[in-house]
């Protein structure tokens, strides 16, 4: 006699809240959540809210401490510090945020494509991703550069391109364990197809630890991307960026040193909120993160 | 170090110890209760129970060591009456190691691997042993010797990766002899290991015990083990001793219903029906109510048992039994009752296997491009079964053997070399499983090891179930729900089961639910791979039951793959005995287990351990103690004067036959101890009169000459 | 073309440079002997000091003293090189003035004459490559506590520091070894943004001067030093593992 069931497995939306929920419950999560939030409202709205135009100069008040006008202070050119660090991470996360899930959908079908082939093919691309991966990444991007320009039509697909390497290589180990496990077997011996099984089988858990993956990618994405903008490499001048803003400010931190403070804070809030949510995205989803050095 | 025989103070003596961790509420949630157990001098004791039984965390104890998150609750654990946990880290490193030693439970990962083996037993000399360091050198090789490694001086030289298992544990043996010690701790010392070497490191522990007096504890979840190397048995259900007696009274009728059942629930060369299933599952700590733990489980519990716990109570026997009837305990049967197998079979075949070679090297995609030729080495040869319509073959060998290799090449997982699979007297299987029809896919079902790994951890039972009733029969809605809840009566688990994740069921329940994930596709051929050695006995049981039943009612056919012989009797009609990828053996079950069997099926048989000696056949008895007294290897008693059927009769002459057997044991298995000299004193002696380098066997002949097997039943020698 | 070039780059000519017209060999040299004062003095200070914290962190695991150094460290590797630069040259330099900011000396002058100028970018350097370090060496190191082997040495009586220096930290470093190399090579990127900040005239200052200026010859040539760099390193530290593990080395042995 069959008891009524409903075996419907929670949609993909009840996980997706479940999985914040159990981040939100870890203090450090929680913290890194709601920075990232905060940013990334911040970049919606921030044109609305700010203060001043941010490209609007006042030459009587160049390099002015904080004020009442100016809550905190003026850079060389004049122009208000709070402004432009609110709106200095909107570049940034524009494009980061469509880098990272490039990198990590490009880099997981890779990966999980040379897993599931095996083989020699599999190890003839492995030599080559660790080739690549083995040459220092400011070198790599600087090529680029040198090659096709800066701007942002240019730093997204070079950033979705590089970050997408070391992706092969997580999706491809997080393939090869699962296929070695007798549940595929299992569906190969009952006769299902390649892609069913890539699908049910597969690629469910190969999904979390390319998740997390991507949340480290973010937030490697957001150093090198400031890095270039420090260097001139990036955003172009007008635009508010908070790695430009540290090289510009940076000849005047003696005067000014708020105009180099501020940026700071707007970025490695947004890199620690990444980092900490990671972790307990990473937690959460009960993947095992080991600290990576940055490729 | 002289010890008097009848010395009645006790060399380990733990009272009333409790042992808990704090759980998720807060609470102290205890893995030990109440334990009390004094193990004298010259006594060896075997703790027995299933996993989570806390047998280890008591071992462990005995030396004042806790594994991180537990705490003692209250009662203390004394070494010739120091209070172990009171001790401060100089008292502790003195005596651990030295006066108390301990053999650990896996010790291909319990030896430091950058360290070699002989610095490592060198440690332990200068630690404990009063040897000036001049001396530490000879000492290291004698002790290698002793416990009858090959080559001492090589072994020494070695990193611990480059022994092999059974080599791994001997030189954890050698390094606890080297303080010397007066109370040896055993900490499932033979888990893991092939049955041969096992057998082989158990009599060596029996030896050293009988000859140095040592006090041992032996902590096994294997009967067969501890009958083996223990005069008392203590047997632990949910943190709690519930029986404490000779290993006699213990091992063959015991005065517990727990002790009983697990006992029934073992498989017996000698039993002839199916072991007994212990249904439910212990309480986990913190779980155990008011009254008995095993309440739940119990045949014969009363009101009494639900309310009130049982104290451990001394009955006439001599036995200690927590139990509130230890006067009823005896009703309760000690084997199964039920038949198993003896059902008429059709001549119909339903799996015909012909001149089956199969190799593991699969060409790769690159190969598979460039179409290129492998050329790959057979590791499984020669191997032709025909198998009835409802017939079970069971299919034994030790690890490496090809057992589960056979068993992926009929599903089509990995491709034969050479041969051909028939299904139901049909045309040929195709090899490759993305070759096949629908029809032939449906009809071969396939059941793995561990369920754990069979099981995506992503779907629901439903989930799982659904896949063969999808793709098989197209069921969908009503109809599929339907037919998975009958699924799962059918293995005895609820409907309720099927919202659950593979994560929130016990062992037992994952292998139902992959059992009937199997059964879903109405096979007519179900091919068993090892699928209860994952699981504790008394759950095995219950599976095995559950495999009989279903045979009956759907006539399916097994093909069951154990290296368990006594698992493999208990359900076969007929038995395949394989040795290195070669069919040594093949006939009906009570041939081959028999008494003149294929000499390395006697190694086989020789090897299993039953926790009943007394009920062993006589010819296994007397194979058991040649082997221990190294008289020679073990052979039939009596062999046969005139040719075995189907055997050329030239060959059969012992002489050769003997030399075949010898040349047989698996090469790089430490089995020239059999020959070894035993009885000497090794502490007075100190291994100095050991014989060196004359042991050395031939590599297995590569099946030479026995290609030539026709019918069912015979014998392959030549 | 470019065999001929990398033929040429073998023998230490790389040619000239696309504006100057000078030789870039002659450029690179006193550049990249500034590169590596600067890097080999974050290496000589990094890695003891990597070794020795991560293993105090592991050892004293979430006591206070793990708790400064893991945080830190963490701190260290999320934030990017460019802010913890700038904010030290900040502190250090234009608040407490004990130390100058910005490198004023040319390429070209003699080692000596880098001091106290190189303290600052070193420091910053070691700062982010002993907090990469660290981490490694104390997850491998709390691994191998829990290992069974360092329990079985501890029930065999080894007393406690025994058993670290014996039994867990061969164990432990060994893996460390391949991570100090991937570091070294993380800092040879690294340097590009510290030499950048503070006006130090290495090679990485050189790339970035080169690429503004669409200088190919000697943004190829400097492409080149730093990669040949880096395989090299990775190879010294594939080779030390090698020898140190007794398992990598008898399988290599058996394999004949």
């Amino acid at each position: 006699m069959a008891q009524s069931s409903t075996y419907q497995r929670p949609g993909p939306v009840q996980r997706f809240l479940g999985v914040m929920r159990d981040i939100a419950a870890r203090p450090s999560g929680a913290i890194g959540l709601a920075l990232i939030l905060s940013h990334l409202v911040l970049a919606l709205i921030g044109p609305w809210i700010v203060p001043y135009d941010y490209t609007h100069m006042n030459s009587a008040l160049m390099l002015s401490g904080p004020d009442a006008g100016h809550w905190l202070g003026t850079d060389h050119l004049g122009r208000d510090t709070l402004t432009r660090t609110l709106l200095g991470g909107r570049e940034a996360i524009l494009v980061t945020g469509i880098a990272t899930p490039l990198a990590v959908l490009w880099g997981g079908l890779v990966g999980v494509f040379v897993g599931l082939a095996g083989g020699r093919l599999d190890e003839v691309l492995m030599r080559v991703v660790d080739a690549f991966l083995s040459l220092p990444w400011m070198l790599k991007m600087l090529v680029l550069i040198v090659t096709f320009g800066t701007g942002t039509e240019v730093l997204i697909p070079t950033l979705a391109f590089f970050y997408g390497i070391p992706v092969i290589r997580i999706a491809r180990a997080a393939t090869h364990d699962v296929v070695a496990r007798d549940f595929v077997q299992a569906a190969r011996a009952r006769g299902h197809g390649r892609f069913a099984i890539i699908w049910r089988e597969l690629l469910p858990n190969v999904r979390d630890a390319l998740l997390v993956e991507g949340a480290m990618r973010w937030s490697w994405m957001l150093l090198a991307f400031s890095s270039l903008s420090f260097l001139g490499f990036g955003v172009s001048p007008p635009t508010p960026d908070w790695g430009l803003m540290i090289a510009d400010a940076r000849g005047f931190m003696s005067f000014s040193p708020l105009g180099v403070l501020a940026p700071m804070v707007g970025l490695s809030s947004l890199i620690i909120g990444i980092n900490l949510t990671a972790d307990a995205l990473a937690k959460a989803l009960g993947i095992d993160r080991a600290q990576k050095a940055p490729v | 170090m002289m010890r008097q025989a009848d010395n009645p103070q006790s060399v380990i003596a733990v009272e009333n110890l409790g042992i808990g961790f704090r759980g998720r509420a807060g609470g102290m949630l205890p893995v030990l209760r109440n334990i009390t157990l004094s193990v004298g001098a010259r006594e060896s004791i075997g703790l027995v129970g299933e996993s989570g039984s806390g047998k280890s965390t008591l071992a462990l104890a005995m030396m004042g060591y806790l594994k991180t998150g537990l705490k003692v609750l209250d009662g203390t654990a004394r070494f010739h009456g120091i209070d172990m946990f009171a001790q401060d880290r100089r008292t502790l490193e003195r005596i651990r190691g030295g006066r108390l030693a301990l053999i650990p439970q896996n010790s291909g990962q319990s030896l430091t691997p950058s360290l070699r083996v002989g610095a490592q037993i060198r440690e332990a000399l200068r630690l404990h042993s009063a040897l000036p360091e001049s001396r530490h050198e000879a000492r290291v090789v004698e002790l290698l010797a002793l416990v009858r490694l090959p080559d001492p001086e090589a072994i020494a030289r070695r990193y611990p990766h480059e022994l092999s298992g059974g080599q791994q544990q001997r030189v954890a043996i050698a390094m606890a002899l080297a303080g010397e010690p007066e109370a040896l701790l055993l900490d499932e010392p033979t888990t893991g290991l092939d049955v041969t070497t096992q057998a082989h490191i158990l009599e060596l522990l029996r030896d050293l015990a009988r000859e140095t007096g040592m006090a041992m504890v032996y902590v096994s979840h294997d009967l067969g083990a501890i009958a083996r190397v223990c005069d008392r048995v203590v047997v632990m259900y949910a943190g709690e001793i519930v029986l404490e007696g000779t290993a006699g009274q213990v091992l063959r009728d015991p005065d517990h219903p727990y002790a009983r059942g697990l006992l029934a629930s073992i498989p017996k060369l000698s039993d002839t029906c199916l072991p007994r299933a212990l249904d439910g599952r212990p309480p986990a700590p913190g779980q155990a109510g008011e009254g008995c733990a095993f309440v739940t489980r119990c045949a014969i519990a009363e009101d009494r048992c639900r309310s009130a716990r049982p104290e451990l109570v001394a009955l006439a026997r001599g036995s200690r039994t927590r139990c509130h009837l230890p006067d009823q305990v005896r009703s309760i049967p000690l084997s199964g009752e039920r038949e198993a197998g003896q059902r008429s079979l059709p001549e119909a075949l339903s799996l015909d296997l012909q001149e089956m070679a199969i190799s593991y090297a699969a060409p790769d995609l690159l190969d598979r491009l460039l179409r290129r030729e492998t050329n790959a080495v057979a590791t499984v040869d020669g191997i032709s079964i025909a198998l009835r319509h409802g017939e079970t073959l069971g299919l034994v060998g030790e690890s490496g053997s090809g057992k589960s290799t056979i068993l992926k090449s009929v599903a089509g997982l990995l491709p034969p070399l050479s041969g051909r699979v028939r299904l139901k007297g049909q045309d040929d299987l195709p090899a490759r499983v993305e070759d096949r029809t629908g029809q032939h896919l449906r009809q071969v079902q396939l059941i793995f090891q561990n369920p754990d790994e069979s099981l995506n951890p992503r779907q629901t039972v439903a989930q799982i179930l659904a896949q063969p009733l999808k793709l098989y029969f197209g069921l969908a809605g009503q109809a599929l729900q339907d037919r998975s809840a009958q699924l799962l009566e059918q293995v005895r688990l609820g409907a309720h089961y099927l919202d659950r994740l593979p994560s929130q069921l016990s062992g037992g329940e994952k292998q139902r639910v992959a059992v009937a994930r199997a059964f879903a596709a109405q096979p007519e051929l179900v091919l068993c791979d090892e699928i209860t050695s994952a699981l504790d006995v008394s759950v095995q049981a219950a599976v095995l039951e559950l495999l009989d039943d279903l045979r009956r009612d759907n006539d399916t056919s097994y093909v069951f793959v154990s290296h368990d012989l006594a698992v493999v009797k208990a359900l076969s009609d007929r038995v395949a005995v394989l040795y290195q990828g070669r069919l040594c053996e093949l006939g009906p079950t009570d041939d081959v287990y028999g008494p003149v069997a294929h000499p390395y099926t006697e190694v086989l048989l020789g090897a299993v351990l039953e926790p009943d000696r007394i009920s062993c056949p006589p010819c296994r008895q007397a194979m058991w103690s040649n082997s221990v007294t190294g008289a020679g290897l073990p052979l039939p008693a009596a062999l046969p004067q005139t040719p075995w059927p189907g055997l050329r009769p030239a060959s059969a002459t012992p002489p050769k036959l003997r030399r075949w057997a010898r040349d047989l044991v698996p090469p790089r298995r430490p089995w020239q101890d059999l020959t070894a000299p035993l009885g000497t004193d090794p502490f007075r002696a100190g291994g100095s009169g050991w014989p060196k380098g004359k042991h050395s066997f031939g590599e297995f002949p590569q099946a030479s000459g026995y290609h030539n097997l026709t019918s069912e039943g015979d014998r392959r020698c030549t | 073309m470019f065999p001929e070039w990398a033929g040429n780059a073998l023998r230490g000519d790389f040619g000239l440079s696309a504006n100057g017209q000078k030789q870039i060999s002659e450029l690179v040299g006193y550049r990249l002997r500034n590169t590596l004062l600067l890097a080999s003095g974050a290496m000589l200070v990094g890695i003891p000091l990597a070794l020795l914290l991560g293993v105090v962190a592991a050892l004293w695991r979430d006591r206070p003293a793990d708790i400064i150094v893991s945080t830190t460290a963490i701190a260290a590797m999320t934030i990017p090189e460019f802010v913890s630069a700038t904010l030290m040259i900040l502190v250090f330099s234009v608040w407490l003035g004990w130390v100058p900011g910005i490198v004023l000396t040319s390429a070209n002058a003699p080692l000596a004459d880098f001091f106290p100028e190189v303290l600052l970018p070193i420091g910053v350097l070691t700062l982010v490559m002993t907090a990469h370090i660290l981490r490694t060496v104390r997850s491998s190191v709390i691994e191998t506590l829990a290992s069974d082997y360092a329990q079985m040495a501890l029930l065999k009586g080894v007393p406690y520091w025994q058993i670290v220096f014996r039994h867990i930290l061969p164990n432990a470093l060994l893996p460390t070894i391949n991570v100090v190399a991937l570091t070294i090579a993380w800092l040879l990127g690294g340097v590009v943004v510290i030499e950048t900040v503070f006006n130090y005239p290495g090679l990485g200052r050189m790339m970035i001067d080169s690429i503004s200026d669409r200088d190919l010859p000697v943004t190829q040539a400097i492409a080149l030093i730093i990669a040949s760099v880096y395989v090299g390193v990775n190879l010294l530290a594939d080779l030390l593992t090698m020898i140190a593990n007794p398992r990598l080395r008898t399988a290599h042995m058996r394999r004949k």
